[in-house]
């Protein structure tokens, strides 16, 4: 089942096409990833399906209906989204940054319910911000940061949220705290994910649904363990790799190709440390 | 009525229907301060000028009490300035909030994008090309704002707003505008240009109840329009894909605030010519004393009655009644407040 998916759609920034005929579905309860090379439209399809831009033709369906048909406020009750280019109005705080996904739940005269205090407490203490609540958004980290704007996103209480690139400018161990993060609001809260991600492990080693994108076209879709093969990374991205079973989690990880693998050294699966491409010294070449 | 837990996210006021407001209680609290100011200076300017009056006697007058050479000079004389005055400072007070808000930037005001040069073209054309009465003037000054905003949102606004990108636009704006200004000056007689030129500087003197009603009944209109955007106004600036996600209206509320401070702004100049510094520093000066984010629209606005009419004041004070126009004031203190944000700005890392 899907409450989420687009219908054959063209998508188009003024003249230009980026994807026709797309069609994809987001699994219920999924932490769906959606990953390819740059500009191969994963963040554009994001944008379809969070109503950001309107497909040219086809549709994105939200619980059977065009999300288009919606009423903003109704979309925005249904489907959280934390886009790339967020900014944190100057002198606000991380609590009242966070209050501000309550607002499709908020009226005139209804504009701060209890209700809305204790889902945006609960938020803040998910995403580990309850202790920065009175602290400036401007004078925080950016792992920080990206907190408080998932946090906001949470308070909006979407079972379904869209996520686009949200580890992007992230050092690594902020970058896994964000995902680990997402994860757990997966599994615990039961909410549907939808992100975009840049990298490849990173993907495959959290979504529970992948979709690999290229030129505008779905290449393969389904858990990773059963898509992520060497052949698949070289058809999207171009990158000669091995495949080898994550050390940690068993999913696959990707290994790309040394400068030169050619020499003919076969390559052992399923050991790390002793392949022969890893432990070729650098140098320049001999041959 | 009661409030939440010991530390809430955010203060608010509730009834046992279930209803409620935010209540920022600085922000409360430094509005009703303005506006008490700004009522303040309002009675003091009421009782300066060549026939000076004492508080008391304005306060007797104004509630009926006084005599009939006092009432002639109130209620004939002083009154309409001094509304004026409130009604413009309120108008631009509230249009530089928004302008700034939208454009996310505080240079992005009305004094700054060429609204106000867009008024003057409209009012010289007038004067020197027809010789118009003075409703004319006020009505071409409204055209040329009006037209001067739509030229602005058609060169700027392309797939939402840049701060800077509209603020560049607008600064082109205006240097166009100052050149036609220059030219209509040039082939002006030597009347008309003085008449011009008086009318450029902006000032409040000798406003009578004609300026008072047009202004009155567009504020009566617009500023609850735009106060009632201020929760969208909020969400927008922290960019329209966030406030898109949140289910804020972006374009529908982006097209009615601007339109309604394009709007504002002309009738503003329209009544009083083209004050600057007030939109540009009255909502900076408003944040700074609520010290919350967002537009602070209300606070803005009473900031600007008060600045307007406490400068008016300051003004005839200093320089003796009618001397000095209210525009000369507020322009050399817009350039000084205009050099401390660049200071400020640049040491925040911005410029």
């Amino acid at each position: 089942m899907s409450r989420l998916s687009a219908e054959s759609v063209t998508l188009a920034y003024d003249g230009r096409v980026i994807a026709e005929d797309l069609s994809v579905a987001v699994p219920d309860n999924s932490f769906t990833v959606i990953v390819g090379p740059n500009a191969c439209g994963k963040s554009t399809l994001l944008r379809a399906l969070s109503r950001m831009l309107k497909p040219r033709a086809g549709s994105v369906l939200l619980d059977g209906a065009a999300i288009g048909s919606y009423p903003a406020r109704k979309v925005a009750r249904t489907l959280g989204l934390l886009p790339q280019s967020s900014v944190a109005p100057d002198g606000i705080t991380v609590a009242d940054l966070v209050a501000r996904g309550r607002h499709p739940h908020q009226g005139l005269l209804r504009q701060w319910s209890p209700e809305d205090e204790r889902i945006v407490q609960e938020s803040m203490a998910a995403t580990g911000v309850a202790a920065l609540a009175d602290r400036y958004v401007d004078e925080l980290s950016g792992g920080q940061r990206q907190r408080v704007w998932i946090a906001m996103a949470l308070a909006q209480r979407t079972p379904l949220l869209l996520l686009d690139e949200p580890t992007t400018f992230l050092d690594i161990q902020h970058q896994i705290e964000i995902l680990d993060l997402c994860a757990e609001l997966h599994e615990n809260q039961g909410r549907t994910l939808v992100a975009v991600l840049h990298d490849l492990n990173h993907a495959a080693r959290y979504a529970t649904h992948l979709i690999a994108m290229r030129d505008g076209r779905v290449v393969a879709e389904g858990a990773p363990g059963d898509i992520v093969t060497a052949e698949l990374v070289e058809r999207v991205f171009g990158l000669r790799c091995q495949v080898i079973d994550d050390p940690q989690t068993g999913t696959p990880l990707v290994v790309p190709a040394a400068r030169r693998v050619s020499t003919g050294v076969r390559v052992s699966t399923g050991v790390t440390g002793s392949s022969a491409a890893a432990a070729r010294p650098a140098g320049p070449p001999s041959a | 009525m009661n409030t939440t837990d010991s530390r809430p996210a955010v203060r608010a006021l509730r009834t046992r229907g279930g209803l409620s407001i935010r209540f920022a209680p600085r922000a409360v609290l430094v509005a009703a301060l303005l506006l008490a100011a700004a009522l303040a200076a309002s009675v003091a300017l009421i009782g300066t000028g060549d026939y000076p009056m004492t508080f008391a006697d304005v306060l007797r007058t104004l509630t009926g009490g006084g005599t009939e050479a006092q009432e002639f000079i109130v209620h004939d004389l002083r009154l309409p300035r001094v509304l004026v005055g409130l009604l413009v400072g309120t108008a631009l007070g509230l249009a530089g909030a928004v302008f700034q808000s939208v454009s996310r930037n505080p240079l992005g005001s009305p004094d700054v994008i060429g609204l106000g040069q867009g008024s003057s073209v409209g009012a010289l054309t007038v004067i020197v090309l027809f010789h118009g009465d003075p409703a004319a003037v006020a009505a071409g000054a409204v055209a040329g704002g009006l037209l001067s905003g739509a030229a602005i949102y058609a060169l700027a606004w392309q797939r939402g707003v840049h701060g800077y990108r509209f603020v560049l636009v607008g600064i082109a704006m205006s240097a166009v505008l100052v050149a036609v200004i220059g030219y209509l000056l040039t082939k002006a007689n030597l009347t008309d240009a003085a008449r011009a030129t008086v009318w450029m500087v902006g000032s409040l003197n000798g406003r009578d109840w004609s300026q008072v009603w047009p202004l009155l009944g567009v504020c009566a209109v617009l500023v609850p329009a735009v106060l009632g955007h201020g929760r969208s106004l909020r969400m927008l600036e922290m960019g329209d894909d966030s406030a898109y996600a949140l289910g804020v209206p972006v374009e529908r509320t982006r097209l009615v605030t601007t339109g309604a401070a394009v709007l504002l702004t002309a009738v503003a100049t329209a009544a009083a010519g083209p004050i600057s510094f007030v939109a540009l520093a009255a909502p900076q000066l408003a944040r700074r004393l609520t010290r919350s984010p967002g537009p602070n629209l209300t606070a803005a606005a009473s900031t600007g009655a008060a600045l307007l009419v406490g400068a008016d004041w300051a003004a005839q004070r200093l320089f003796g009644a009618d001397q000095l126009p209210v525009g000369a004031l507020t322009g050399m203190l817009g350039g000084c407040y205009l050099l401390w944000l660049l200071h400020t700005e640049r040491r925040a890392g911005r410029v």
